[in-house]
């Protein structure tokens, strides 16, 4: 086994243990855990069953890890239109934690946990943060949101049991943030990219460097390259790029290790697939296509062949840190047309349920993504029709922020609707292009 | 009694009012009087023209979002105090005014006429002319402006 991790102190950590197993060993564990995750699911899980009978399959016919290709896939309206509790496979007296996101629709979706998966859950952080060479001693600022977003609890308890010190601040007041980063000798921070671009600039504004702070924990939104080499020289700074999803369990489903050349995946938990996101079929490693994964140890929530949407690539070659666990290529598009804006899931099709649950009839609209000081800005252009147009200022304000209010409930994000006259929003073809994304990601 | 109004919608950005004007004036419609207002995001122009059918289809067929709206013109005393006296008729008679703005023309020394966004049209017409209110009808507007 390498050592490179020695020359790194920090670099390992006891839970670390399985990032190391030789690949035949980790083949075997995985093929244990997937024969038993399959069995649970197609014994609890009315929805896993019918669609294994479906295809004629039972949990039996997995005898290798090839063989999880036989199975269906589970996609993320299945989670809506079993909403709230339809693929557990847990009584609720074994559910010790539920959490939420957002959804296509209105309704979010609703993820839960046993005891034995948030212990699962703290491990992959503890790994997480191991390889991004943190250990006792440090103190991590914890701006993710607490809350029912995963990112807040979930990198606050693998902190703690890493044995470094937490301090949970949540996400927002920028003014807090930066005198807690300094006073409290912050050595890590854990927040969304863009986030941390904003607190290097208000920094950079009132004159406060981050002295003690060594790494970044960076997630939960796409990002560019430019944009990390951009906050690593302003912040001075080593940023790794974490990867999760609250369908799968939150945070910690993936981590850049020091090297930063990839996210490897905790695929002792967590099994990997690419696949051709048209056919379905699986692809080789290294060819590009869409992330699928199936949970190999989750008790409440079991997810068979889970896509993700995310486009991404599994490197064929063993990272240098040592690392035996397989790495995606850091991910910078989607099969799909959902957004991520401010760390929030938002679909083109909420924007259009909060619009017509107003106006009755769907507007021509245009969605418009920005990003001010670091933080995405979400604009609904509006063509104004006849049938909501009145000669009344007073009346289209009111209008305005109805459709404002009504984004917001739906999407649980503030957006900014203006008013446009009609066919001034660009259409192609016909159709009209819903989104415009000036975020330069 | 009632007056038909056209309002447009209009974003707040350069060309928007001068176009709606140019496609009335190649159809040879003539504004008669107009009335602006603005927010910071978008702005509603008010216009009344004698064929306001027409001026509607071909403003609508330049794709511009129109909504008829009725007004009442009031002759309004040409003197010092003049339309605070109207004003007090409307308070006692309960008309709530929306907005007003001003008619091309007046006769000096003897009424302005005004244009009046009222709540309730029908009723504030028969409320204010009971309350002795000279309210003008369009025919006698038009002929005013075409004399």
């Amino acid at each position: 086994m390498s050592t490179q991790w020695n020359d790194a102190p920090g670099g390992f950590h006891p839970a670390s243990a399985p990032d190391f197993l030789p690949r035949r060993e980790l083949g075997r564990l995985q093929l244990g855990r997937l024969q038993s995750v399959v069995s649970r699911a197609y014994a609890r899980v009315a929805l896993f069953r019918r669609r294994m009978e479906e295809l004629d399959v039972s949990p039996a016919d997995v005898r290798s890890l090839e063989d999880l290709a036989r199975l269906p896939f589970t996609v993320k309206t299945d989670l809506r239109d079993t909403y709230p509790f339809g693929l557990f496979a847990s009584p609720m007296e074994e559910i010790v934690r539920l959490h939420a996101s957002s959804g296509t629709t209105g309704k979010p979706i609703v993820v839960a946990y046993t005891e034995a998966d948030l212990r699962v859950w703290t491990s992959v952080m503890v790994r997480t943060f191991a390889a991004c060479g943190l250990h006792r001693g440090d103190v991590i600022q914890n701006a993710y949101g607490y809350g029912l977003f995963t990112g807040g609890l979930g990198a606050h308890y693998g902190a703690e049991a890493l044995g470094a010190t937490v301090i949970p601040i949540s996400g927002g007041n920028t003014e807090r943030q930066l005198m807690v980063l300094q006073d409290f000798r912050v050595t890590a921070i854990c927040c969304t990219p863009s986030y941390m671009l904003h607190l290097v600039e208000r920094a950079r504004d009132s004159g406060i460097s981050f002295e003690r702070l060594k790494v970044g924990v960076f997630g939960a939104e796409p990002w560019s390259q430019e944009m990390r080499r951009h906050i690593e020289e302003a912040a001075g700074i080593r940023a790794h790029d974490i990867y999760g999803l609250s369908e799968i369990i939150g945070p910690g489903v993936g981590i850049e290790c020091e090297r930063r050349d990839g996210l490897h995946l905790f695929e002792d938990h967590f099994y990997p697939e690419i696949i051709d996101p048209e056919s379905g079929a699986v692809l080789p490693d290294g060819v590009e296509g869409e992330l699928v994964l199936t949970t190999l140890s989750k008790e409440a929530m079991p997810m068979i062949r889970y896509r993700t949407r995310d486009i991404t690539a599994l490197l064929p070659e063993r990272c240098a840190c040592g690392r035996t666990v397989r790495r995606i290529r850091r991910i910078g598009r989607r099969s799909d047309d959902m957004l991520i804006i401010r760390g929030v899931n938002v679909f083109p099709s909420q924007i259009e349920a909060a619009l017509l649950a107003v106006e009755g009839t769907l507007p021509h609209y245009q969605i418009v993504l920005d990003r001010v000081h670091g933080l995405d800005e979400l604009e609904v252009q509006v063509e104004v029709t006849p049938e909501v147009f009145s000669d009344v200022i007073g009346a289209l304000e009111v209008l305005r922020r109805r459709l404002e209010a009504a984004i917001d409930h739906v999407v649980g994000i503030r957006a900014k609707v203006t008013l446009v006259a009609p066919r001034t929003l660009a259409r192609s073809e016909g159709k009209a292009k819903r989104v415009v994304d000036r975020r330069n990601i | 009694m009632k007056i038909r109004q056209l309002s447009l919608f209009l974003e707040n950005r350069p060309g928007q009012l001068r176009f709606p004007c140019k496609v009335l004036g190649e159809a040879g419609i003539d504004i008669l009087t107009m009335s602006l207002a603005d927010t910071a995001q978008f702005g509603i122009l008010r216009l009344v023209v004698k064929d306001w059918q027409r001026a509607k289809e071909v403003l609508e067929a330049a794709g511009v979002v129109v909504n008829v709206t009725e007004v009442l013109a009031v002759d309004v005393p040409d003197r010092p105090g003049g339309l605070a006296s109207v004003l007090e008729a409307f308070e006692k008679a309960g008309v709530g005014v929306e907005y007003m703005y001003a008619w091309g023309e007046r006769e000096r020394g003897r009424h302005a006429t005004l244009l009046f966004r009222l709540e309730d049209p029908d009723r504030a017409a028969k409320l204010l002319q009971a309350a002795g209110v000279k309210l003008v009808a369009s025919d006698e507007l038009f002929a005013r402006a075409s004399a």
